[in-house]
């Protein structure tokens, strides 16, 4: 018997991102569909950014729920377009994130306050991170340096 | 209405699109664990990742195109200097860091203005690869366009060494821009646009940063070339791929 399509978008709720495992792969945004095509589950994915050394292993640790859960054919099918975007990330996504330490994205293109204080006085220390994603940028209010899940 | 196939020309212009990130990214890519300040290597390793990224992309395309079964890493790994399509300035040696930057946004800023037309190509994949590297080339672009101002407008030290870089760098700008049949056949099926369309938009941007940095761009438009074409590379590309190429050559297959 087929498990019904909603009940796989909440197994992969369940599946952490590697670099960020405060979130879950569907709170990222990057699964793009998942449907049945016979026998033969289709999942479709979408790379964050295209040199993302995570991607390989995001593709195995949804191959390793989904065969955890009784899926025996499986499709992993790479979607490229629409490129994705940080408007993706969920709600709960951006809620999780702040509450890890980790700003936001913002449509301004910088962080609405510090994920560790709240502080509004925040300088941009540089556009690149610690993974593709994220800036790195600090708090003028409590000193700490934090990261910042930057608008792609 | 006969389609004309494209193939091999389409192949071409993709080895072209792929050899620059490949070679760029992995020149970049040595500055990692020496850059001069935490950030920069950060930020460095970020930039030859998304190059290196974008290569999988176009060389995996290219394969694809090609037909004979050839993978991204086939096309990286095992071709020699001779069958490489990069542009010079990416082979270039990184030199010191102020050169990086100026060798960075000299490309960034060519590749900007391609991506931004590749979005249109007619050919549906292309224009997918383009969508998704041009937002990460909007970062890239931003920050060396900085950085070039950041020196140029700053010390005497680095004011000269920009200087240095971008009079050492500029001779190599204009093979970004040259045509050929390739690029001819491209247009005319809407997949690339002619290079040489490019260069006024690519002038404005340049004489804007460089104005900014209080940088002198040279009035000399000699440009050195063969990258793209295949016809000759410089000394430094055989030297890249020697380090490159190593474990690929040595354990032929090696996986892990």
């Amino acid at each position: 018997m087929q498990a019904p399509v909603e009940q796989i978008w909440n197994w992969l709720d369940q599946v952490p991102d590697p670099e960020i495992p405060v979130i879950s792969l569907v709170d990222l945004g990057i699964i793009r569909g998942v449907e049945w095509r016979g026998d033969t589950l289709r999942v479709t994915v979408t790379p964050t950014y295209s040199g993302c050394p995570a991607t390989s292993v995001i593709n195995f640790e949804i191959e390793k729920a989904l065969r955890a859960h009784g899926i025996e054919k499986l499709d992993l099918e790479r979607q490229l377009s629409p490129p994705w975007t940080t408007d993706w990330l969920t709600e709960t996504g951006r809620d999780k994130l702040e509450k890890y330490g980790i700003a936001p994205p913002q449509p301004a293109g910088g962080p609405e306050r510090c994920p560790h204080c709240g502080g509004s006085q925040l300088e941009r220390i540089s556009q690149f991170g610690s993974t593709p994603c994220k800036a790195q940028w600090r708090c003028k209010d409590c000193l700490e340096p934090f990261d910042y899940f930057k608008c792609i | 209405m006969a389609t004309k196939d494209h193939s091999a020309d389409l192949f071409e212009f993709l080895l072209r699109m792929g050899d620059n990130t490949l070679i760029l990214g992995h020149r970049v890519s040595e500055w990692c664990g020496h850059a001069p300040v935490l950030e920069e290597d950060i930020a460095l390793a970020n930039t030859a990742l998304d190059l290196i990224g974008q290569t999988q992309l176009w060389l995996g395309l290219a394969g694809e195109v090609e037909g004979q079964g050839r993978s991204a890493d086939d096309l990286a790994f095992l071709r020699d200097a001779w069958d490489f399509r990069n542009v010079l300035l990416v082979e270039l040696p990184n030199g010191d860091f102020g050169q990086t930057l100026m060798r960075q946004f000299l490309f960034d800023a060519w590749q900007e203005l391609m991506l931004d037309a590749l979005k249109g190509s007619s050919d549906a994949r292309v224009a997918e690869i383009a969508a998704k590297a041009a937002k990460e080339v909007a970062y890239h672009v931003e920050r060396s366009g900085d950085t070039v101002i950041g020196l140029g407008d700053g010390t005497e030290e680095s004011h000269a060494r920009m200087q240095a870089a971008l009079d050492y760098l500029y001779p190599y700008v204009g093979e970004m821009f040259e045509s050929d049949a390739v690029d001819a056949a491209m247009a005319q099926a809407g997949i690339a646009p002619d290079p040489a369309s490019l260069r006024d938009a690519y002038d404005a941007k340049l004489a804007a940063v460089m104005g900014e940095a209080t940088l002198s761009t040279p009035d000399d438009r000699f440009t050195h070339n063969g990258g793209r074409t295949g016809r000759m590379h410089t000394e430094h590309l055989g030297h890249i791929l020697t380090s490159m190429q190593w474990l690929q050559r040595a354990y032929p297959g090696a996986s892990w």
